[in-house]
């Protein structure tokens, strides 16, 4: 297991290799198919909200109201992230992006930006949304939530040992397109 | 107070933050048989921890809590437009509560009301019967896995399908195949050979509220389910589509008539986060007992 402590560093994204298991400490923020088609539309990061050397998290959490006025995340699994294979090679250019948080992998369009700029694609585990949250140590901010709805916003978190996997590194590494291949060829074999 | 109100948003919450037994041990037989030191085996970890922490804190198994798609059982005479109005009430007290995610947009205008009630959401559907019993079964399916789901028309020439049952083990396994990784692996597969368009998936996703260890009583589906159980698990697509021995826990066939002209496979695919409940409701609709 490799701890990845913010500042994400390109360095630090570099030594990561495919099945890498690691766990992110510091500060991630959500980002899907709302947020992703309006960057790619030109539409321009609230203040407050920093990219560069930074991780994006395909999530669209649970987050409730506390008494206090407190956010509390209480479910926050990863969702796909092949849909934002347009706009994902863009935004880590345009962004400086280190980290892609999502599930099921991407395309090669975003493993080219990955090589290109140094960032890599960590796969969390779909559907542990209570082992996620738990790791979720503090709502910072939300930003854009009145425009895209709470599933949809940009939320800041604190996140502290979040496990995920490297199936995408910046050396043109994809642990995807090697379990398709080998799938396809054993399903040749069987039909 | 309104009991058929508590007992709907008692079926919503344990549906959200319960897997089913039948379901719950599939995943702890496939975490025995995962090997050892594997990212895979990582994988069934963690998804084995969090069914754990869901059920003990009463919180959403998976953040996406899915479409809501009730199943109900009634005797002639049940009134429907009374008890619709009961569900659509408690899924906006869930989702107050934190049991359901703020989870319906507006198709057009993109505005996600909070309440998850809309057109389409909850959906209901009624079986009348000639019983006197009462059962409301819920089916909560993330948007992952629902993505996943293909419909295919045979011949599909592509993948060399005829209009066979041989045809209909061809595009099921490639539906697996392309679903790799996407829909929340192992999955589960509900399929339906025939009906119409819309027919076919409404009995693909019927085809989930079977226990996942029955076996079909057709003996020539019967052989297909097993038969495409082991041949997706010899993939190695594996949890996540980390590569692995389980790609997938269960395969349900349903079969409808369809046209001349027509010949459907349709193919559901439920994700590892198999959220189905049900209840019997007592004359009072309080819950009786649970189904699953």
């Amino acid at each position: 297991m490799k701890i990845l402590q913010a500042p994400f560093t390109e360095e630090m994204m570099r030594s990561l290799r495919v099945g890498d298991e690691v766990a992110i400490n510091g500060v991630v923020y959500t980002g899907r198919d709302a947020v992703h088609k309006y960057l790619h539309e030109g539409g321009e990061l609230p203040p407050g909200v920093n990219l560069r050397d930074g991780i994006i998290y395909h999530c669209g959490p649970v987050v409730m109201k506390e008494a206090n006025g407190d956010w509390k995340v209480t479910a926050a699994g990863p969702t796909t992230s092949i849909r934002e294979e347009p706009y994902q090679g863009q935004i880590i250019r345009d962004f400086g992006v280190r980290g892609v948080i999502g599930k099921g992998g991407m395309g090669d369009r975003t493993l080219a930006a990955c090589a290109a700029h140094g960032c890599v694609y960590l796969h969390a585990i779909g559907g542990a949304a209570q082992v996620l949250a738990e790791c979720v140590k503090r709502v910072r901010n939300v930003y854009l939530l009145e425009k895209f709805g709470s599933p949809e916003a940009i939320w800041e978190l604190e996140v502290e040992n979040f496990p995920a996997v490297v199936t995408m590194d910046s050396h043109g590494g994809s642990l995807h397109a090697e379990v398709l291949r080998h799938s396809q060829a054993a399903l040749a074999e069987r039909v | 107070m309104n009991v058929l109100l508590d007992s709907l948003l008692e079926l919503i919450r344990r549906t959200s933050a319960e897997i089913p037994d039948d379901v719950h041990r599939a995943i702890l037989t496939s975490l025995e048989n995962e090997k050892k030191g594997t990212i895979a085996e990582s994988a069934f970890k963690i998804i084995e921890r969090n069914i754990g922490l869901a059920k003990n804190k009463s919180q959403p198994i998976c953040q996406d809590t899915g479409s809501i798609l009730f199943y109900v059982d009634c005797p002639v005479g049940f009134d429907q437009i009374a008890f619709t109005e009961t569900c659509r009430e408690a899924v906006t007290l869930a989702t107050r509560k934190g049991y359901l995610r703020q989870n319906s947009v507006d198709s057009i205008t993109g505005v996600n009301d909070g309440t998850n009630v809309g057109p389409g959401s909850p959906t209901v559907h009624f079986h009348q019967h000639r019983a006197s019993t009462l059962q409301v079964r819920l089916m909560l399916k993330g948007g992952g896995c629902e993505n996943v789901g293909a419909q295919y028309s045979l011949p599909a020439e592509k993948l060399k399908a005829n209009r066979d049952l041989d045809g209909c083990r061809k595009v099921i396994l490639d539906a697996v195949l392309q679903a790799q990784g996407k829909g929340c692996g192992p999955g589960v597969l509900g399929i339906c050979i025939g009906g119409d368009r819309a027919v076919g998936y409404e009995f693909s996703k019927l085809q989930f509220l079977r226990l996942l260890d029955d076996r079909n009583p057709d003996e020539r589906l019967d052989a297909l389910e097993q038969d495409i159980l082991t041949t997706a698990n010899e993939l190695g697509i594996g949890p996540m589509g980390f590569g692995g021995k389980t790609t997938l826990l269960g395969v349900k066939i349903g079969v409808a008539n369809r046209l001349p002209a027509s010949f459907f496979v349709s193919v559901s695919y439920m994700c590892w986060a198999f959220r189905r409940q049900g209840v019997e409701l007592d004359s009072a609709l309080g819950i009786s007992r649970w189904l699953y």
